[in-house]
């Protein structure tokens, strides 16, 4: 007598994109936090010091926020026109910013009028930054000249002019307190050294320069301009080392993970990429509602900054690992271990006897009914259960046994609309739909005579009709894009029409329904 | 005809043993079934195989204890005799010769000296009525007798041996036939008739399909055709009698039993559920479900321990107290048909095809015993006619054993197909095949053909479908998970042909995929067609690549008649022959190659009418020696697959020897078989009649050892033996006679082994038991045995240890010798 074989399972290909540690550390986000600016968010840095306030520069004003608070701790309004570039010093205790009326002014980040005034641009100043000795304040503006000023004096020392174009990017040198590096959009990077009357290295960029990046080595400059993201070797005398292309807008901002490894870079269509700085593969991607101009991270990558043309600043923290802690905490308390040893441990003796107790094989609820033949209650527990892979395996058992029918009909209001719940939500997913069409079909069938007395399963029927049109409508434009690829790519591969196969497939199946639906409704 | 004498066709293995019901013998420890033109005698307890009864000329169609003597057995043949055997020593006692064919047989303690059988009416030869006869059976001295004392019981029966039961003490009889239910009474000498009505309304099926009499009680249980049971009682009367009907079978009732204290009823169909009703409360009933197939016959041993159920699938089941199943016995199965073809495991060198539904079996051709059964769908099998199952359709090994791939599908009325292919890894700890890849969906299509790559480095899959493509599978590495498994490596197609089949050479380096009318050749190694061979008209059916000397030749056979050699180094059509292959077979061991051939005008399949309701006769002559008919049943109605005219009366009179001139006048009909080399095109070996319709699959099987035959003719077989199956689902295969001597030799040596292997003091005690039963002493004294074995012994050391030159004569030893043996009468008491 054989036993009863249960109903295979079957597994399922993971759809969408594999499953790499790279994917499992950026999806570690929680949902993002959005706060609306008053313009379009230009910048964003971070604190050095220990809560990690940021400073975000949008439209007249630069707010400083906590880390946590959705308020802004602080905020400076003391600009005339449109502020630019608010920065902290690298003891966090300064914070200097250009602005559209060519003024840089220098706060106390506990202070709220600005400690010192630098006048002496003739245009919008873009770009400043602080060196690394604290003392000197770097600034690029649009009058294609860029200044170092000295701060207990508030006095100009140096003026480039070598620029033919707005300067809009720059950073100086964490390492040495002479050397800086703008870029223009004369499509060139420069790089200067405050001891020398000229530029040190010019790099050609070839497209107008909207963002430089520093490594922590300072060996690697990282350029964005244009769609291009280029990596330059310093020590090689500004060689070009790698060019990417991985957007298909201009790639407004830079940013480096905490640890170096990863190269973040945001763009005007609105997505952030996550390269590795090793192999310079993409290796991850976020999606914005809007173009991005600003990106900033959290030291520890604690938590990643964004800011947006429609001035929404979109703030996502990283999930801590106690609140994991705290879901899985509740924890059944458990026999004691001895429990589970008792008597396991006993050494049987040279002339005893095995008895071996016969192995008792468990079988799921769905195919305990199954086993006796009652294929209504089967279907019912595999629609309690969660998964509809199984579900679906249950159904297509019934239908190889001949009785899908069967057990799909004689429902009430309650179950029906059960069932139909379930196929809302899933006859248009692609494995499932060659199951759950054909109990479509059998349902609408069956109880074609009872439209019109529910009117929960009358309204459900109509969503799942809009749903099914809705798919359909999708098929097609799908078949139309693979037609015009197809076209596109004159060397079509095999396994192209494959896929062509089956979306023709699923979208007949889908057809056939659509049609029992404007029979029945 | 004299030059193939050395070479015959021989059939092998794979008789139905579910044909007949079963006898389990008095003392429950055998079990016997008419298996083919043989009585088998198994063993209840460890189900092997003891020995058979051989003797019958024709079919065995049923087999009965002897009431008198429950150490005798009578059988029953389509042959015309009945043979009364002893079954503990297979000794043939007596030959009863009737003269009709017989299709069953019935016996009753209540009639000594009688046995009922049911042979044709005699008067209408070629209608389809039987009658049921008692025959009195003479008491003469003679091996052969001829038993003409016919006396007509019934007439107009059916010839299932089902549908006739003895009643209470053998005091009436009941048969059905239709809608109708006879009992005859003995002693008042009269019978009366009860018929039900035929069912006006839609789906009542009212025939009767088997009938069981209470051993104690007067009561008749009859099965029917829409599953129900009736029991009838108060029957000695034509007005008054009265039934009661039990249902719970939802297909027809195929067999009913009573068991010996009249207890309980068993009754079993096509759901494989036996069914276990109490007599005398009839709404308990207990089940013992998921037996494998359909029930067709239920057997009960005499004291009631042991029933036993033949099924469907050609396995009888022997179950203890109807809760326990203590031994199947398992012929091979001949389902459907085979859609894979014939295989050989090249590790257990057993031979692969289809079981039970959704199985493979491995078959072991040199036991002639079902090794095991492999669970390729693992479904649950749901018994219900009209339902599509998934069948196992085609399968493969790889060249070490390590792989077996298999396809099944299920073909949904109106809907898509559904494939799956499965790749099995052969595991050494538990010795036999584990799921490691299934891959939904491979094709779009119908899969037509799938091979593995001969080469030992590399295991490639390559399948081709009827979705105009083949692909080959490899076994991707991957490092993150414990073992590797399959996946797609190669799309291929050529200009959307369907490919119909593909062939690797012996060393793997090439492939070779026939697209309708065009060969193409591939290299493995890099995807690249090398060179298209193409020989119109006609789509190619079948491909080969010659092995060992000739492997630089390529053998394609197509639609139009055409065998061709292609030689692969220069790309051009070597020979070419107009033939019609139908199977082309080539030996793994060897550079041979066999062809099987389909004649067109094989209009053989004349059909006539032999006396006998529903029966028809269509005559099927298997080459020669002794390979007669085949009686083979196919759902409800018979079909008697038989020779043609002048053989039916040869079966009236068997003979042992059938002459070879009669298959000359038949075989230019007969497809023939052709064994050749590919390097040239000439037969090595060619048998022009080979069996009629067509050859259905063939394959060659590894020998266990080599022969060593130097003649030409008979070369071929030396390494390998060509097996094929025919429409009749027969395995036969070619064989040499001094092969066939051997084989015999040692089949008798095996079957001491057997009886002795049965347990150690079995023949000893075992038969000292048997002697004093057949004395008909009541009790045994196994002291006074004891005490006899040393008393015999010192007798024979003494004889056996005196110098020679010392002994007294001959004569006088003889005499002491023998006295020593005897048993007094005293001490066995």
């Amino acid at each position: 007598m054989a036993s009863f074989k249960p109903t295979k399972i079957p597994i399922y290909p993971k759809l969408g994109e594999k499953v790499t540690p790279d994917t499992l550390y950026w999806k570690n986000y929680k949902a993002p936090v959005q706060i609306k600016e008053f313009g379009a968010v230009t910048s964003i840095d971070f604190s050095p010091l220990a809560p990690h306030n940021y400073a975000v520069t949008a439209s007249t004003r630069i707010h400083i926020y906590g880390p946590f608070s959705q308020e802004p701790v602080k905020t400076f309004t003391r600009f005339k026109d449109t502020a630019y570039s608010g920065k902290f010093r690298s003891d966090g205790q300064l914070l200097v910013a250009g602005c559209e009326d060519s003024v840089v002014r220098l706060f106390d980040v506990s202070g709220k009028v600005a400690l010192r005034v630098f006048k002496g641009h003739t245009k919008g100043v873009h770009v400043t930054d602080f060196t690394s000795d604290c003392y000197h304040i770097l600034t690029g503006s649009d009058d294609y000249t860029c200044r170092l000023w000295d701060i207990p004096n508030s006095t100009e020392l140096t003026s480039y002019k070598e620029h033919t174009d707005y300067i809009r990017c720059g950073t100086t040198s964490k390492l040495n307190r002479d050397i800086f590096i703008t870029g223009s959009y004369d499509h060139t990077l420069r790089v200067f050294d405050a001891r020398v009357e000229k530029s040190v290295m010019t790099m050609d960029h070839s497209q107008p320069v909207e963002s430089v990046l520093l490594y922590p080595s300072e060996g690697l400059l990282v350029s964005s301009g244009g769609r291009y993201v280029k990596v330059w070797d310093l020590l090689k005398g500004g060689q070009p080392l790698v060019s990417l292309k991985n957007h298909h807008k201009t790639v407004t901002c830079l940013g480096l993970s905490s640890n170096g490894q990863r190269l973040l870079s945001a763009s005007l269509d609105r997505h952030v990429k996550i390269y590795n700085t090793t192999n310079y593969k993409v290796v991850h991607n976020f999606d914005y509602a809007a173009s991005i101009l600003s990106l900033a991270l959290a030291p520890d990558d604690e938590s990643i900054v964004v800011g947006m043309t429609n001035g929404v600043l979109s703030i996502k923290h990283r999930k801590s690992p106690e609140e994991k802690q705290e879901v899985a905490g509740k924890q059944r308390v458990r026999p004691v271990y001895r429990v589970f040893v008792k008597g396991r441990n006993y050494v049987p003796k040279k002339d005893d006897f095995f008895v071996s107790k016969p192995v008792k094989s468990h079988l799921a609820k769905y195919d305990k009914q199954l086993k006796r033949f009652n294929i209504s209650k089967a279907l019912d527990t595999a629609l309690e259960n969660r998964k509809p892979d199984i579900t679906v395996a249950v159904m297509k058992e019934l239908d190889r046994r001949g009785t899908l029918k069967n057990a799909l009909a004689g429902r009430d209001e309650q179950n029906l609309s059960q069932l139909l719940n379930f196929l809302i939500g899933n006859v248009v997913d692609p494995r499932f739909t060659p199951v759950l069409v054909t109990a479509t079909e059998m349902i609408l069938d069956i109880y074609q005579a009872v439209v019109g007395q529910s009117s929960v399963v009358d309204r459900q029927l109509v969503r799942l009709q809009e749903l099914v049109e809705r798919e359909i409508d999708y098929q097609q434009d799908l078949l139309e894009v693979l037609g015009m690829l197809d076209t596109l790519f004159a060397t079509s591969l095999p396994r192209k029409e494959v896929i062509l196969k089956t979306s023709c497939i699923l979208s007949i199946n889908l057809h056939l329904v659509r049609n029992s639906f404007i029979l029945y409704l | 005809m004299v030059e193939h004498a050395e070479i015959r066709m021989v059939r092998r293995g794979g008789s139905k043993i579910n044909f007949r019901e079963p006898v389990i013998t008095n003392d429950s420890r055998f079990l016997l079934c008419a298996a083919g033109e043989s009585v088998n005698v198994y063993s209840t307890s460890t189900e092997e195989f003891v020995h058979d009864l051989q003797g019958h000329t024709d079919l065995v169609t049923g087999v009965v204890l002897n009431p008198s003597n429950h150490l005798q057995v009578y059988s029953c043949s389509a042959d015309g005799t009945v043979r009364l055997w002893d079954f503990m020593d297979g000794i043939l006692i007596k030959t009863f010769i009737i003269g009709y064919p017989i299709y069953s047989i019935y016996v009753s303690e209540k009639h000594g000296g009688v046995v009922f059988v049911v042979v044709p009416m005699a008067n209408y030869k070629s209608s389809e009525l039987f009658q049921l006869v008692a025959v009195h059976l003479p008491r003469s001295g003679d091996q052969e007798v001829e038993a003409r004392e016919l006396s007509a019981v019934l007439c107009d029966v059916s010839p299932h041996p089902g549908a006739v039961s003895f009643g209470r003490e053998g005091e009436y009889i009941a048969a059905t036939k239709g809608l109708q239910l006879e009992v005859f009474f003995f002693k008042k000498q009269k019978s009366y008739r009860f018929s039900l009505k035929s069912g006006m309304k839609k789906g009542v099926k009212n025939a009767f399909t088997c009938v069981s009499c209470h051993p104690k009680e007067d009561c008749i249980a009859t099965g029917h055709a829409d599953g129900k049971i009736r029991l009838w009682r108060n029957f000695n009367q034509k007005k008054e009698y009265t039934y009661t009907t039990l249902h719970w079978h939802h297909g027809a009732v195929n067999t009913l039993c009573f068991t010996p204290e009249g207890t309980n009823l068993l009754s079993g169909g096509i759901e494989s559920v036996l069914v276990h009703w109490h007599y005398t409360q009839e709404n308990q009933k207990d089940f013992l479900p998921r037996l494998g197939a359909a029930i067709t016959h239920i057997a009960v041993s005499p004291d009631g321990s042991l029933f036993c159920t033949s099924h469907s699938d050609n396995k009888i089941t022997i179950i203890q107290s109807c809760v326990k199943v203590s031994a199947i016995i398992q012929g091979l199965v001949k389902g459907d048909g085979v859609w894979t073809d014939l295989i050989i495991d090249p590790r257990s060198k057993a031979l692969v095809l289809n079981g039970k539904p959704g199985h493979l079996q491995f078959y072991s051709l040199h036991r002639d015993k079902q090794l095991y059964n492999l669970d390729i769908v693992q479904q649950e099998y749901i018994n219900e006619e009209g339902l599509d199952q998934f069948e196992v359709v085609k399968a493969a090994f790889d060249a070490r054993g390590d792989w077996l791939a298999t396809v099944e599908e299920r073909r949904k009325k109106g809907a898509e197909l559904e494939i799956n292919l499965k790749l099995w890894a052969y595991d050494k700890l538990t010795q036999s095949f584990v799921l490691n890849t299934t891959v939904t969906a491979p094709h779009e299509d119908r899969i037509t053909g799938m091979f593995f790559s001969p080469s030992p480095e590399t295991t490639m899959l390559v399948t081709t479908s009827l979705d105009d493509h083949f692909k080959a599978w490899l076994l991707a590495d991957h490092s993150d998970t414990k073992e590797g498994f399959w996946s797609c490596d190669f799309v291929g197609g050529y200009h959307l042909l369907k490919p119909g089949c593909c062939s690797y050479s012996a060393d793997g380096s090439l492939l070779a995929v026939g697209f309708q009318e065009v060969v193409t050749v591939w290299s493995p190694a890099s995807w690249e067609l090398l060179t298209t061979l193409s020989q119109p008209p006609g789509a190619i059916r079948d491909l080969c690549f010659g092995r060992l000397s000739c492997s630089k030749y390529l053998l394609g056979t197509s639609t139009k008649n055409q065998l061709c050699c292609w030689n692969l180094l220069t790309c051009s059509l070597e020979w070419s022959t107009p033939m019609d292959v139908s199977l082309l077979q080539a030996d793994p061991l060897s550079e041979n190659m066999a062809a099987f051939c389909s004649q067109s005008g094989s209009s053989d399949c004349e059909c006539y009418l032999v006396s006998g309701s529903s029966y028809q006769y269509q005559h099927n002559y298997f080459a020669s020696f002794g390979l007669d008919y085949v009686l083979h049943m196919a759902g409800s109605p018979w079909v008697f697959y038989n020779m043609c005219c002048s053989l039916v009366v040869r079966l009236t009179q068997p003979s042992r020897n059938r002459s070879n001139g009669l298959h000359s006048s038949i075989c230019p009909l007969l497809p023939p078989v052709f064994v050749f080399k590919p390097s040239e095109p000439r037969p090595l070996y060619s048998q022009k009649a080979l069996c009629t319709g067509k050859v259905q699959h063939a394959v060659f099987a590894p020998r266990d050892q080599m022969l060593e035959s130097c003649e030409e003719r008979t070369q071929w077989l030396n390494r390998s033996q060509l097996y094929f199956i025919t429409q009749d689902m027969d395995l036969l295969t070619f064989s040499t006679k001094t092969e066939e001597d051997r084989l015999l030799a040692s089949s008798k040596q095996l079957m001491v082994d057997d009886s002795v292997a049965v347990t150690p003091f079995y023949l000893l005690l075992g038969k000292h038991r048997r002697q004093q039963l057949e004395k008909q002493e009541a009790l045994t004294n196994p002291m006074a045995e004891r005490t006899q074995l040393p008393q015999g012994s010192i007798a024979i050391k003494e004889l056996l240890h005196t110098p020679a030159h010392v002994l007294p004569s001959a004569s006088f030893l003889c005499a002491m010798f023998v006295r020593s043996l005897l048993v007094s009468r005293s001490s066995a008491r």
